[in-house]
């Protein structure tokens, strides 16, 4: 977006100087954006070049080579993916379940249930990690991934968005699929299901990046590497305490944000999209 | 006949609602009253059972020093964060609402912290804030100035943990910002202008009442967040130097986990409740009645 896309019918702007708005704009972009490039600095050069800006400066990819190998990352990936994976599989199926019944069955006490899911938006269960971990070493689910995932699945955000596209969708699409000779599955999944895919993928990137990202409860629930979600194996890795050399350290960080940054970089429209439409994380 | 079909559909719904609702018992109702019961008892040592105290572990809560530290922390925090976030992203989002040069590449400088896990957003900033080898204090040293502790000094550490969250947050309220003034019609500017009202009159008179309802959203979001985030803890000061960046849920933490006092961490989890009980009475009286979004 250069000068010459600028409107004709304003040719007077055309050789001044950027506006003051535009400079104010630039520059508080630059200093959001410097930290990231900083980390991508630090990573991809010595650490004597830390705080020494050489253009010059030798390239390595050995920073990542050591973080590869002082902790098990490619663990930590794995669990991470199965822990993402499941956990939005999980919330698609009990929030279109519950969402369903919301919008479309007379269950007694309807509206006061709801409000009761409602409740969960507040009451996250990083807020009770004292008593969930009680319940979760109760039910044998300490230090496993279904253990991480499972006080999450029952998501109120979830249900109150399904419910929510569920609602505007015409009751005629589900009368002509009646006529067709379609039960209440049948109905769901051909008929609701399709029509509320941009609210699926909405939740869904959401759901990911939340779970990508999620810290304490993940820490508290887990205690091996073969549990451990990138978080918190980068979080161990990484306390200041345990004197891990710090282009080390960027290397590792940038090594577990990676593969979430890309997919936001490709698919910047529908992250943004997504955050806005789902609001609450 | 009918009345047997309704039935029916009152057992459906009630089976499709079962998995959620077994799920949200255990994880959410379940835990909350129990928090509120063990928060009347001492823990038994040894496998002994639990002693019921009543409201002793509220009497030992009150006069915990540490406790009011940590609760006056967290209100410094909220305060030191929620305002400037949402200066700073109503300011971003009215930067690239309008004609601005390389406007996707400041919209997207302006997000991206917003996809990073807390944890990550705190190793990058330990490189900033590090006594000796950080960036910070390398530039002051540049300058012929002195260094700072930015995370070891109590009058400082505070204000750098609450530095780096407005980083993190305020690309994520810009969004909401933005799709609210995407929404405002045009011809209000195009009015305004042919009357010659000021830009910065039409902003206080015209599009800062109309992003109200986003405003209030964003509040609500941003107290949630104030009480509920404190992975950033971990890696830059535990709460330390000296309790000065401890917060209440890293309190609580503290306290079930790392003392392995149960029940006093299950008596500071209920001021947590309060605040979010609070927040959520706010939410659904005043703000649902303004504004619906989705």
């Amino acid at each position: 977006m250069t000068t010459s896309t600028a409107s004709p019918a304003r040719p007077s702007r055309r050789f001044t100087l950027p506006r003051l708005d535009t400079v104010a704009a630039w520059l508080l972009a630059i200093i959001w954006i410097f930290p990231l490039l900083y980390a991508f600095w630090a990573a991809f050069h010595p650490s004597e070049f830390m705080v020494r800006f050489d253009l010059l400066a030798p390239l390595t990819l050995d920073n990542f080579a050591d973080a590869w190998e002082q902790a098990p990352f490619a663990r930590y990936y794995l669990n991470t993916f199965a822990l993402v994976t499941g956990v939005v599989l999980a919330q698609f199926v009990v929030c279109t379940l519950a969402g369903f019944a919301f919008a479309r069955f007379p269950v007694p006490g309807k509206d006061i249930l709801f409000m009761l899911v409602l409740i969960q938006l507040f009451v996250f269960p990083e807020v009770l990690i004292v008593e969930n971990y009680r319940i979760a070493s109760g039910l044998g689910l300490v230090d496993t991934i279904t253990g991480i995932g499972l006080p999450y699945v029952a998501s109120a955000f979830g249900i109150f968005l399904l419910r929510q596209t569920f609602k505007t969708i015409p009751r005629e699409l589900e009368d002509a699929a009646r006529i067709e000779g379609c039960g209440w599955m049948a109905i769901l999944l051909k008929v609701y299901v399709p029509l509320a895919k941009p609210t699926y993928l909405a939740y869904g990137l959401v759901s990911i990046s939340h779970h990508w990202n999620n810290f304490l409860w993940p820490l508290v629930v887990t205690n091996s590497v073969e549990s451990r979600p990138l978080t918190v194996g980068l979080g161990v890795f990484s306390a200041p305490e345990t004197g891990v050399n710090w282009a080390t350290v960027s290397a590792a960080t940038l090594l577990s944000i990676a593969p979430l940054l890309v997919a936001f970089l490709l698919f910047q429209r529908q992250f943004v999209q997504s955050f806005l439409r789902a609001g609450i994380r | 006949m009918i009345q047997n079909a309704d039935r029916r559909m009152q057992v459906y719904g009630a089976l499709l609602l079962l998995p959620a609702a077994l799920l949200l018992a255990t994880f959410a109702y379940l835990p909350t009253v129990a928090t509120l019961f063990n928060s009347l008892f001492l823990p038994g040592f040894r496998g002994e059972p639990a002693e019921f105290v009543g409201l002793e572990n509220y009497q030992l809560l009150i006069e915990d020093d540490t406790f009011w530290q940590v609760a006056r922390n967290n209100l410094i925090y909220a305060l030191g964060t929620i305002p400037t976030s949402i200066a700073l992203a109503l300011g971003m989002a009215l930067f690239v609402n309008a004609r601005l040069p390389g406007r996707g590449f400041v919209r997207m400088a302006y997000f991206t912290p917003t996809i990073l896990p807390m944890i990550a957003a705190a190793n990058i900033w330990m490189f900033f804030y590090a006594p000796q080898i950080g960036l910070f204090n390398a530039m002051l040293g540049w300058l012929g100035l002195p260094g700072v502790n930015w995370l070891g000094d109590p009058n400082v550490a505070l204000a750098s943990v609450i530095v780096m969250t407005v980083w993190k947050e305020a690309g994520f309220f810009m969004i909401f910002y933005l799709a609210a003034l995407q929404s405002i019609p045009p011809e209000l500017e195009e009015a305004s202008n042919l009357e010659g009202t000021s830009r910065w009159s039409f902003f206080w008179r015209v599009t800062f009442p109309l992003l109200m309802p986003t405003t209030l959203f964003v509040l609500i979001n941003a107290l949630i967040n104030a009480v509920r985030v404190v992975d950033h803890l971990f890696i830059l000061t535990k709460g330390g130097p000296n309790n000065a960046t401890n917060l209440l849920l890293y309190y609580v933490y503290e306290n079930a986990f790392s003392f392995f006092d149960r029940t006093y961490a299950a008596t500071i989890t209920v001021v947590i409740l309060l605040v979010l009980a609070v927040v959520a009475t706010v939410k659904f009286t005043v703000l649902d009645r303004r504004t619906h979004y989705q």
